[in-house]
């Protein structure tokens, strides 16, 4: 079963932007899906068509079997909507937005009051709940949007950018709850301008550029197609640049080496050539995200494409 | 969803718009009861001792009923006119339509917040009238019928506003430059027998004159068109927005990319 059927999904806006140009996408039940692109590439296009906000120009959309043309309440009953821009009333109490939405969804209040409490706690706002959710922090709101769409416990959640703006400290905690959620079967859809964030959380990738989607794969695949990684080391104070008939060392200052270490190298190679030449390696990270450079690289290649 | 899902949600968006309307009760509940308060001291006791009887009552007896019915026209209307609008310009309208509720609950839900502060105020002012005239009742059915089809029917007309509203000032044109004056013309001050004949065959084209009409003649036992004629042309008008804000809510109009 597909949590998500796509088939050539069409989107022209009215003064004839084609937003979506014939995207087709399937993400399986239980998968944690990444959807990325660049600004303006159709992500948010297609979450909408997905989610029935925005009208769809043609193709064909099931969510978990059902058809969005023919079985639009059965869509809407599987879905968890996180979307980018705070959209709740911002005088209401937080225990009030979930209660409501729970309404909305069937759910009678004595039900609601319970479901409301346990993602409330589960979301840490549970001190919060009759404070106007006008006075919450930037990130106390995101997590606000998370347990409303939790409320009615959907099959799907789609997150449209639902860590912009919040602090590493609660992005990871948000990080931990998706994880936790997922594990508990519900697919998730995330989209982010963090990479990292994709990278971290999610099994299978689909980036979309000017209404295409210019790939779909698994973000094992994704990364494995990396040529080269390239690292920084620190290291104890050097003098001059370590020679390698192997690797490409630049020497950056005095404590700091950036190495480029192409696909079938090994580390310890560095390590041993570097050792052999008495330089000592204190720590070492990633120059880039992995999935950063793949992404670049793939939107790059689009636009000279274009030209 | 099965049926009582409806109900649920029909409830929950009627909890949502009754409590929205409380929270602001200074605003929403207060300044209707000052501003008829104000016609009664004015046109009812002021100038009405003049003018004298009007139908066979005291002047006052006459306006009673179409101020009560202005200031339900008013606030159902704007209720539903300026919550939805609210709830498109900060986008928590998308809370419901990623929801699986039908249009027509949503149309009775927020319909049925603004009959709920129509009917409210409406009896806040009658409250109001007493200090002043001594009311009498000729027909309870006619008059709760009247009141509760034209709350229906300017909520339903609030709601078409909003749904085409993109501004604040869009919400805020139709009650000045049309509610007003259909109000004030439909037979609010006056029996349209004084009226010339040409104006008063103009006045049958306005729906507010039949809901007064109607409400009057449920206190009064005077009318100036049949009151079958005039719930017919309530529950027209009533038919004909249900019907249009139906199909602008399926097509997405206002609400949908």
């Amino acid at each position: 079963m597909h949590a998500i059927d796509l088939e050539n999904i069409r989107k022209v806006y009215k003064g004839g932007v084609e937003a979506l140009k014939g995207i087709s996408l399937r993400v399986e039940e239980g998968d944690f899906y990444a959807l990325l692109g660049p600004n303006g590439a159709g992500k948010s296009t297609t979450i909408g068509i997905i989610s029935s906000l925005v009208n769809k120009t043609g193709g064909k959309v099931k969510v978990f079997g059902y058809d969005l043309d023919t079985q639009l309440e059965s869509v809407k009953a599987q879905i968890g909507l996180v979307p980018q821009e705070f959209n709740f009333n911002q005088f209401e109490p937080p225990i009030q937005i979930l209660v409501n939405q729970a309404g909305y969804y069937g759910i009678k209040r004595k039900d609601a009051l319970i479901r409301a409490e346990k993602y409330l706690r589960q979301l840490d706002l549970w001190g919060k709940r009759n404070a106007p959710s006008r006075e919450l922090s930037g990130g106390m709101k995101r997590r606000l949007m998370i347990a409303r769409a939790l409320i009615h416990n959907p099959r799907l959640l789609i997150l449209d950018e639902p860590t912009a703006g919040v602090d590493i400290e609660v992005r990871r905690s948000m990080w931990d709850f998706l994880k936790k959620i997922n594990a508990q079967g519900v697919t998730i859809v995330l989209t982010t301008h963090y990479l990292e964030e994709a990278e971290m959380l999610c099994r299978h990738i689909g980036i979309i550029d000017k209404g295409t989607l210019v790939e779909n794969t698994s973000m094992k695949e994704l990364l494995a197609r990396l040529d080269s990684e390239v690292f920084i080391l620190d290291v104890d104070s050097i003098e001059n640049v370590p020679r390698s008939e192997h690797f490409i060392i630049t020497k950056i200052d005095d404590i700091t080496l950036e190495i480029e270490v192409k696909k079938g190298q090994s580390l310890n190679n560095v390590f041993a050539e570097l050792s052999t030449q008495g330089v000592r390696v204190n720590s070492l990270r990633n120059k880039s995200n992995r999935l950063e450079e793949l992404f670049v690289g793939l939107v790059e290649k689009g636009n000279l494409n274009d030209e | 969803m099965m049926n009582s899902s409806y109900l649920t949600a029909l409830k929950s968006i009627w909890t949502k718009e009754v409590n929205r309307f409380l929270r602001i009760w200074v605003q929403t509940l207060i300044p209707p009861a000052i501003t008829m308060t104000l016609y009664f001291v004015i046109f009812g006791n002021l100038i009405g001792k003049r003018i004298g009887e009007m139908s066979g009552f005291s002047y006052m007896s006459f306006i009673v009923p179409g101020i009560i019915m202005m200031a339900v026209i008013t606030n159902s209307y704007s209720n539903v006119a300026s919550s939805f609008f609210s709830a498109k310009f900060q986008r928590n309208v998308e809370e419901l339509l990623v929801a699986p509720v039908p249009n027509y609950i949503i149309i009775w839900g927020y319909v049925g917040g603004g009959v709920i502060r129509g009917l409210l105020v409406g009896f806040i002012v009658t409250c109001v009238s007493l200090f002043f005239v001594e009311l009498h009742i000729f027909n309870i059915f006619a008059l709760l019928l009247s009141v509760l089809c034209t709350s229906i029917l300017f909520s339903l007309a609030g709601l078409l506003n909003a749904i085409f509203a993109r501004t604040f000032d869009d919400i805020s044109i139709i009650p000045t430059f049309v509610l007003t004056p259909l109000t004030y013309l439909g037979g609010v001050f006056y029996s349209i027998d004084l009226l010339p004949d040409f104006w008063q065959a103009v006045s049958h084209f306005n729906p507010v004159f039949y809901m007064i009409n109607a409400f009057r003649y449920g206190f009064l036992g005077i009318a100036d068109v049949s009151l079958i004629w005039s719930f017919a042309m309530i529950g027209s008008f009533i038919v004909l927005l249900y019907g249009l804000i139906t199909l602008l809510l399926k097509k997405g109009v206002g609400i949908r990319s």
